[in-house]
């Protein structure tokens, strides 16, 4: 960097302000939460990956948890030796994270050696280890699925009463959200134990051929690592064998293209047999494929696929149109791997010596390893268990909502899980006590004053980073995670600076040039507004959108790196894409022709 | 007289002592099945039987051999004298005759076909890669006659002022000094540049460079005109750096014989001078010459302006980064793999 162009500094915690008329609402959330003085001394960066809109009060429950755990498995539990957690902070609905590193040589060394000790034996055992771990979280998602929706019965049934049960029916409305919160958090655990590691495994296999390959593109590195048939892939495949079946069951004439869900369903069930047996496969799929939402799972309204037949059905269509035209629709799986193979292959050949294709072996083997882990978990975690969280929760909110706690079902996620436990309590006692409970009274305009508080934030600009700029990032885990480098800070800081150009610029995640419309996507509802041949510009995309991808001639995005959903979708369907580019769905307007250089990472705005 | 005319495809890189480096290299680039401008190397039996004709008159090498490599006077006139009489001196008849006839087969082509006459000394390529460039090459040279000046000019190179003091700099022998000349076909290039099969900015072995510009290769390799730059990924063909340059002006075949200069017109001038397709068809080309000699290339290549084919006019083993990959210490192997890890999770080194 010039020396001349000294950096602009972030600001300080203390000096942001919580939006005027929001302080009640940014007041909700936890104390220890809640920025202090003290945080000034620290460096803080948004999360806009993970939480790119203001969270209501409920949803920071997915921060608590996922931090709770990141930072038990990174500190206490394989014992990183050159970090500890991950701290956050949350201010107008906009979560901050810091991470602690550890600096002192001795500590280091002291942590390497139990490291070792600890890391290393995942890292022998993964197989074996990974088999466990899908085991307990088929455990905890059947728990989760048996666990009653909550109800209060005027009277106890007969039944509990000559069964000597001895608890009532308001009992079990305490322990079935603490046993949903327990296994939220529990989770998060299962979640972040292999993580890290896996992380760790590709990145050192990527720092060898960055190294090696001095212009090798992130792209070729992730497709040498990727998994041919990983569970990332599936819901879309399925999706694809219903649209075979609906041609061969000749059924496929009922999915025209802008009629609703229950119209379809209508003349399908209308149709007799063929009707029938396409929903039984229908069926099929969906348990559990369909249990993938259409965000990252983080919030409470990235509803799944399941909660909303809209999205995977608005791609059965054009899947179906295919088939009939006899393409080939199924992915070339076989193919895929020997191109992966011969990938791998002719790199290691060009590589200088055999000292070097040795250690190639060694970090590729190691990559390979880990990465079913690390593509795998989340249709586990984000997807499948968060769907029937928030889904458990939502229950919850009808309950109270036909209580008059609420005017409406939703309203149940702009309380803390602390508060919506207290909710339950009231109503618990009301219901003994026989007396009307407080909340309906209480709860209603606290809501309005949230909701309010929400719509305001996400009006305001944040911060992409508080405090001051560590002189290096060292820390493992946020490089690995946000790719946040001191590179990415100077870029940030010079943002502001830089003169307004025609270009946005993001990660090369799929190569190839084209030309088209933009279209800005702006949540799951606006998919429809995707005409064929439009460019997507959105700000992260994550499996459920795979099947809009038959759509479109390339996709930019403003969160993901080369190994987001957006950029492995993307390479698989041949289209150029960039992701990562921050702002591109706010530069870019709707309707606008862009050129978009996928090779380079360059988005060109051309009116 | 012994048959000296060796054409490309019957030669390959074992023959450098007779044909010369360049000429090796282009049979050898034949034998691997790259399409190069088709032609016939002149051997060095044929040099050495001319300059022994002329010893039979007079000392020649003896004359070299005598003089003090600081006496640049007496070095300048004894050049002068011997070139003339290279340059003046006819050529055994025999050998007319086969030049002749080799000529006319590449006429097949059509009447009077343009050649390059280049020399290809036998310590070309193999030693010092600043000696090569000493020796001459003709480009645009039509007709028999014309051919067999050009064939002695290039014999006389090696008698010139540089040449010789390089030669008694380095203590060469006067005996072992001989040259083979190239004589092949011109290509009336639409675009023409060169690639290397690796990055000449990082000396990554996974990516090729090509350059190139409108028009015949000289305007680019005398720094004429700014190429157009691609970088492509040897082996997924993605392209990474696309550069591309104003190009006023472009090289071209002289009606007159030689080359003229050209401006581009308007609406050429920044647009690329290659298609994706011809920049896949090159890197493909540049992984089958780098595979068959086993080391990254610095190749020379044009584009038939009539036939839209791509031709390989020269191809050399890239020296800069190769030798300083031998100082380079190359990430090793360890005893346990897991070790590995530790350059993510242990923190700077």
């Amino acid at each position: 960097m010039n020396a001349q162009l000294k950096p602009r500094e972030f600001p300080l915690p203390s000096s942001v302000k919580v939006i005027s008329g929001t302080e009640r609402a940014q007041a909700a959330y936890p104390y220890h939460i809640q920025f202090s003085k003290a945080d000034d001394r620290k460096f803080w960066f948004y999360n806009s990956m993970h939480f790119p809109e203001p969270m209501s009060a409920f949803d920071m429950v997915t921060a608590e948890a996922a931090y709770c755990a990141l930072g038990a498995a990174n500190t206490r539990v394989h014992c990183l030796p050159t970090t500890l957690g991950i701290d956050h902070r949350i201010i107008n609905g906009r979560v901050y994270i810091g991470g602690n590193a550890v600096t002192d040589p001795a500590e280091i060394a002291r942590r390497t050696a139990e490291f070792q000790k600890r890391a290393f034996y995942y890292y022998q055992n993964w197989e074996s280890l990974y088999a466990h771990w899908k085991q307990k979280m088929l455990k905890l998602i059947e728990d989760a699925t048996a666990m009653p929706d909550p109800a209060l019965p005027e009277f106890e049934p007969l039944e509990h009463v000559h069964a000597g049960r001895g608890i009532a029916s308001n009992h079990d409305l305490l322990v079935t959200y603490q046993k949903t919160l327990e296994g939220y958090f529990r989770m998060w655990h299962h979640h972040f134990e292999f993580l890290l590691l896996g992380y760790g495994a590709y990145l050192t296999f990527f720092g060898f051929c960055k190294k090696a390959f001095p212009e090798i593109t992130d792209q070729t590195i992730a497709r040498m690592v990727a998994g041919i048939d990983a569970e990332i892939f599936r819901p879309d495949d399925e999706l694809r064998r219903l649209a075979r079946c609906a041609v061969e069951l000749e059924v496929d004439a009922h999915f025209l293209e802008g009629s609703s869900v229950d119209d379809i369903m209508r003349s399908l069930r209308a149709s007799g047999e063929p009707g029938r047996r396409w929903l039984e496969e229908l069926q099929t799929s969906r348990d559990p494929w369909f249990n993938i939402n259409v965000g990252d799972g983080f919030y409470h309204y990235h509803r799944s696929w399941n909660d909303d037949l809209s999205m995977p059905f608005s791609a059965l269509p054009g899947y179906a149109r295919s088939v009939r035209a006899g393409e080939p629709l199924d992915r070339q799986v076989g193919r895929l791997r020997d191109e992966r193979s011969r990938l791998i292959a002719d790199y290691r050949e060009l590589l200088a010596n055999e000292e070097e294709r040795a250690a190639y072996d060694q970090m590729i083997t190691l990559a390979h390893r880990v990465f079913p882990y690390v593509e795998g978990h989340k249709f586990y975690c984000e997807h499948w268990y968060t769907n029937l969280f928030f889904n458990k929760i939502r229950s919850f909110g009808a309950m109270l909502a036909a209580h008059g706690f609420f005017t409406n079902t939703e309203d149940v996620f702009h309380l803390t899980h602390y508060e919506l436990e207290a909710a339950i309590i009231d109503l618990m006692n009301s219901w003994s006590s026989g007396s009307e409970p407080r909340g309906p009274a209480y709860w209603p305009p606290i809501v309005a004053e949230r909701k309010a508080a929400i719509i305001e934030w996400a009006r305001h600009e944040t911060p992409p980073a508080l405090g001051p700029v560590p002189d290096v990032i060292d820390d493992p885990a946020i490089v690995m995670l946000w790719g946040i480098t001191r590179e990415s800070l100077d870029n940030w800081l010079s943002a502001g600076a830089a003169t307004d150009s025609n270009e946005v610029r993001g990660f090369a995640a799929s190569s190839g040039v084209v030309e088209g419309i933009a279209r800005i996507v702006k949540s799951v509802e606006e998919i429809s507004r995707l005409q064929q041949g439009d460019i997507l510009v959105c700000h992260v995309t994550n499996p459920s959108w795979t099947p809009i991808f038959q759509k479109i001639r390339a996709a930019v995005s403003d969160i993901g790196g080369s190994m987001s959903h957006a950029a492995i979708v993307a390479r698989e369907y041949g289209l150029p894409a960039v992701v990562g580019t921050g702002n591109a769905t706010s530069k870019i307007k709707d309707g606008q022709r862009i050129r978009v250089d996928g090779g380079r990472g360059i988005v060109t705005l051309l009116q | 007289m012994a048959k000296c005319i060796s054409w490309f495809r019957d030669i390959g890189l074992d023959d450098r002592p007779k044909v010369g480096g360049k000429g090796g290299s282009l049979g050898e680039l034949h034998r691997a099945g790259i399409n190069v401008p088709p032609g016939f190397v002149v051997c060095t039996e044929a040099f050495e039987g001319f300059i022994d004709a002329l010893e039979r008159c007079s000392p020649l090498r003896a004359r070299v051999e005598g003089l003090a490599a600081d006496d640049l006077e007496e070095l300048g006139a004894v050049s002068r004298e011997l070139r003339t009489r290279i340059e003046d001196a006819p050529l055994p008849a025999d050998l007319q005759q086969q030049i002749r006839d080799a000529y006319g087969r590449l006429g097949e082509l059509g009447p009077s076909p343009a050649v390059a006459v280049r020399s290809s000394a036998t310590t070309e390529d193999a030693a010092d890669a600043s000696f090569a460039g000493l020796q001459d090459t003709y480009l645009w040279v039509t007709q028999a006659d014309l051919v067999m000046r050009k064939i002695r000019s290039c014999w006389a190179s090696l008698y010139s002022l540089e040449s010789l003091s390089y030669r008694l700099r380095h203590g060469i022998a006067e005996s072992t000094v001989a040259m083979a000349v190239v004589v092949q076909t011109m290509v009336d290039a639409r675009t023409a540049g060169v690639m290397f099969t690796r990055s000449p900015i990082s000396g990554d072995r996974s990516v090729i460079s090509i350059e190139g510009a409108w028009g015949l290769g000289s305007a680019l390799v005398s720094g004429e005109v700014t190429p157009d730059r691609w970088v492509v990924a040897k082996i997924t063909g993605e392209i990474s750096v696309r550069d591309i340059s104003d190009k006023a002006i472009r090289h071209s075949q002289s009606p007159v014989g030689g080359v003229e200069q050209l401006p581009v017109e308007e609406s050429l001038r920044r647009e690329p001078c290659l298609s994706d397709q011809e920049l896949d068809s090159l890197r493909a080309i540049g992984r089958q010459i780098e595979r068959h000699y086993g080391r990254p290339q610095d190749i020379e290549w044009a584009i038939d302006r009539h036939t839209e084919r791509i031709l390989l006019l020269q191809s050399r083993p890239e020296t800069v980064w190769s030798n300083k990959d031998n100082q380079k210490a190359a990430v090793t192997r360890v005893s346990d793999p897991l070790l590995h890890v530790m350059s993510i999770f242990g923190g700077r080194r």
